[in-house]
């Protein structure tokens, strides 16, 4: 396609040139009338909210006391930030992000080779590995909450069988902060790898299958071709992949809330701003907190399309 | 030759679901012109749910909807199950003008923040002596905000201290006097036994945090009409340092079982029947779920005291009427609350549910029954025999109730936190948790 286009564009006279970008403008404002007003309304419908949360957390204001409504400027931000559990839930939830991108990166690419290369039975394959992810978030947590607990669970049982009785079957893992951090990982890990892999797929499909063979009649091992043919031919896709998981992750709620509700220093940021808002109707804080997060996640997307140069606009081309 | 990729149906069946697992969801319809005006009524979990057929707040919605003559017809609709989750779903509803909110079981302890709210529609004048004819102190005292009545007293509940007779006087206990908590301790560990408390993070700690302090002549806030910035605390006195000893204790020693940081009404009334349960401070269901062997060992006195000779205060609790403030019908919704309150359901619903009633006239009601689906006639006195039934009328008139201040439910969370797992808890515990609360609710700590 690339190609094309160059001699296209060659092939054109300085006169052809200048009759096209006058053409071209008109065609840039008609596209800006016609798409105008839909931009407009779409700015209002994303901006309004956002607005509104930065100006109620301005705010001590909870729902409950109207009258007590003050303006304490930035206090909500500064006591937000500088209270031990802003930080804990912070830790729990980067925590979570790396540990479940890690493991879903290499498993789901795994996954997505593995979909690439089988020939029988291609369809029924990726209807099967997409089924943890059609599985509604809390039902997916309720299973795993009682996969994992003492009196209703499996695991431990495997566990003491497979280690020939050296791990305890009354083991509680929600008792502590990181078993109970492993399980909801794991469940967020089966729960969405299908996604991640799906994802890799679509860029393994862009790979040309020639250059990967030019490859392999020159010698390349297997890691070579990898790391120098499949995955840079894949970039654009394996970021826009990571980009979507890590904020998909950074936002986890409701694994931790089914699972531990909080307990044991596993809440996490999303949790935090649910409790001030909801139980709490403490508005205020809760929604200094919600524009906190919201400020993690433009500033991880800034990082992702400015450090790691990913094209949103050109996912689907290499 | 190069080979073409059939395309990838994958990624399109993967849109797909994606788009079938994005939930709906559904609003609540409004009345019908057919006459008959529809109430709802939120309540809370009790013996018969949902089933008119048990004896529950169903039963009393379809009896007073039958006695109204076609005026209304009261629908119920179940909440969940915790105090917390309770609030949470009924706060949401009413700050968000639900106009289904005609009638609503409230737990005491949020009374105050919905009233000040203003979320509750006012009490008609002409009814007021009406709820509160005949009606035990507490539970009128918890139905008030700022001097006025602003919900009905439903039912009225209070804790017990439970015990087994053949342990208290295996351990020397003069269980006809008032008990002491550390005479308490000192029985559970001469017998090898255990008292069941409540300990887990939840309202049920916060009762009992509040129970020890009011009984040592302690209150948890002094003003509980005031705003979060004038709000005075008296947790760090040496009622509060009472409490905190006496909690210190019971968990150090091990009377008060392996699991008492998350024991609830459940576990610790299981405790109880366990073989090792001696006592048992918990509310008057207990008699009626008490499923061990013997039951006719099982007897119930008065809470027990936190400073020797001090009269002890016993836990307020118990269940408040409510008509929302967006409610179209909130005439009909007092007089429906008026017939649901009336001593002849009061009675039978403290037999069925095993929930006392705030009509003093219903503990010594003798005449008035109420058939369990296959079983017989029971009457309140035959429902808690023994002088139970008496019991808890005197608990009842002595009953301190949770802090009626707005901010109860920050407060509360605050105070399960700052005095969880109960072995941490010292002599520092009340002032650390007091100024957590104050900055808490000034906004300069998270919650």
């Amino acid at each position: 396609m690339s190609t094309v286009a160059e001699t296209t564009k060659g092939e054109l006279t300085a006169d052809e040139q200048a009759h096209l970008s006058d053409r071209a403008k008109g065609e840039r404002r008609l596209g800006w009338r016609l798409a105008g007003p839909a931009f407009i309304v779409m700015l209002l419908v994303t901006l309004y909210p956002i607005g509104y949360a930065v100006y109620l957390s301005l705010f001590n204001y909870r729902l409950t006391d109207p009258a007590g409504k003050k303006l304490v400027w930035l206090q909500n931000y500064i006591t937000a930030l500088t209270d031990s559990l802003f930080w804990q839930a912070f830790v729990t939830t980067l925590v979570i992000v790396i540990v479940t991108l890690i493991i879903e990166l290499v498993l789901g690419m795994a996954i997505a080779m593995v979909m690439n290369k089988v020939v029988w039975p291609r369809r029924t394959l990726r209807t099967v590995v997409l089924i943890p992810y059609a599985i509604v978030t809390v039902v997916s947590a309720f299973s795993w909450k009682y996969a994992a607990q003492i009196d209703t669970g499996f695991f431990n049982h495997w566990l003491h069988t497979l280690t020939f009785g050296g791990f305890s079957e009354s083991y509680n893992w929600f008792g502590g902060r990181w078993s109970s951090l492993t399980i909801i990982c794991l469940s967020e890990i089966w729960k969405t790898t299908p996604f991640m892999s799906l994802l890799l797929l679509a860029g393994l499909a862009q790979v040309d299958s020639a250059q990967e063979e030019a490859a392999k009649v020159d010698g390349a091992t297997w890691w070579q071709r990898l790391t120098k043919v499949i995955l840079p031919n894949m970039k654009a896709a394996l970021m826009v992949a990571l980009l979507f998981r890590t904020l998909d992750a950074v936002r986890i709620y409701d694994n931790p809330y089914v699972m531990t509700g909080g307990a044991n220093k596993t809440e996490t940021l999303s949790m935090l701003v649910g409790t001030e808002t909801v139980s709490r109707v403490e508005i205020g804080m809760g929604s200094a907190l919600a524009v906190i997060l919201f400020v993690i996640v433009l500033i991880i997307a800034f990082i992702f399309v400015k450090l790691f140069k990913v094209d949103l606009t050109t996912s689907g081309r290499s | 030759m190069k080979r073409l990729r059939p395309p990838r149906r994958g990624i399109a069946l993967a849109a797909a679901m994606l788009m079938a697992t994005t939930g709906l969801a559904a609003c609540g319809g409004s009345n019908s012109g057919s006459g008959t005006v529809h109430l709802t009524w939120y309540i809370n979990p009790d013996v018969g749910n949902a089933d008119a057929s048990k004896g529950g707040q169903a039963t009393l919605a379809k009896e007073c909807s039958d006695a109204s003559n076609g005026k209304y017809q009261i629908k119920v609709q179940l909440l969940p199950n915790s105090a917390s989750d309770q609030r949470i779903q009924l706060l949401r509803r009413l700050a968000g003008g639900d106009k289904t909110m005609d009638l609503m079981s409230v737990d005491p302890a949020f009374v105050s923040e919905f009233a000040a709210a203003g979320y509750f529609a006012p009490v008609p004048q002409n009814m007021v002596a009406t709820f509160k004819q005949d009606r035990v102190q507490s539970s009128i005292d918890a139905s008030t905000y700022d001097g006025k009545l602003m919900s009905v007293p439903f039912w009225a509940n209070t804790q017990l201290l439970w015990y087994k007779k053949s342990i208290a006087k295996s351990a020397g206990l003069d269980m006809s006097k008032p008990v002491t908590w550390d005479q308490l301790i000192k029985a559970a560990q001469k017998t090898k036994t255990q008292i069941g408390v409540q300990a887990a993070l939840y309202e049920g700690y916060s009762v009992w945090i509040n129970a020890l302090v009011t009984g040592a002549g302690g209150k948890i806030v002094d003003n509980p009409n005031a705003t979060y910035e004038n709000l005075k605390m008296g947790l760090n006195t040496a009622a509060g340092k009472d409490a905190a000893r006496i909690i210190h204790e019971v968990s150090s020693t091990g009377v008060g079982g392996p699991a008492m940081g998350s024991s609830t009404e459940t576990e610790s009334l299981n405790l109880f029947i366990s073989k090792k349960g001696a006592f048992l401070v918990n509310w008057p269901y207990t008699y009626g779920a008490y499923t061990g062997k013997d039951k006719s060992d099982v007897a119930a006195t008065m809470y027990p005291e936190t400073v020797a000779g001090k009269a002890s205060r016993p836990p307020y609790g118990g269940i408040q009427l409510a008509v929302g403030k967006d409610s179209q019908h909130s005439t009909l919704a007092y007089q429906a609350a008026a017939c649901i309150t009336n001593e002849k359901h009061q009675a039978q619903y403290m037999i069925a549910s095993g929930n006392p009633a705030s009509r003093k006239a219903v503990f010594s009601d003798s005449t008035t029954t109420f058939t369990p689906p296959g079983g017989k006639p029971t009457t309140v006195l035959q429902a808690f025999p023994n002088g139970i039934a008496a019991k808890i009328r005197e608990s009842l008139d002595a009953a301190a109730a949770r802090p009626l201040t707005p901010y109860w439910g920050d407060i509360s969370t605050a105070l399960q936190q700052k005095f969880s797992p109960p072995n941490a808890v010292n002599q520092n515990t009340p002032s650390k948790a007091q100024s957590f609360i104050l900055n808490v609710l000034k906004g300069k700590a998270l919650l």
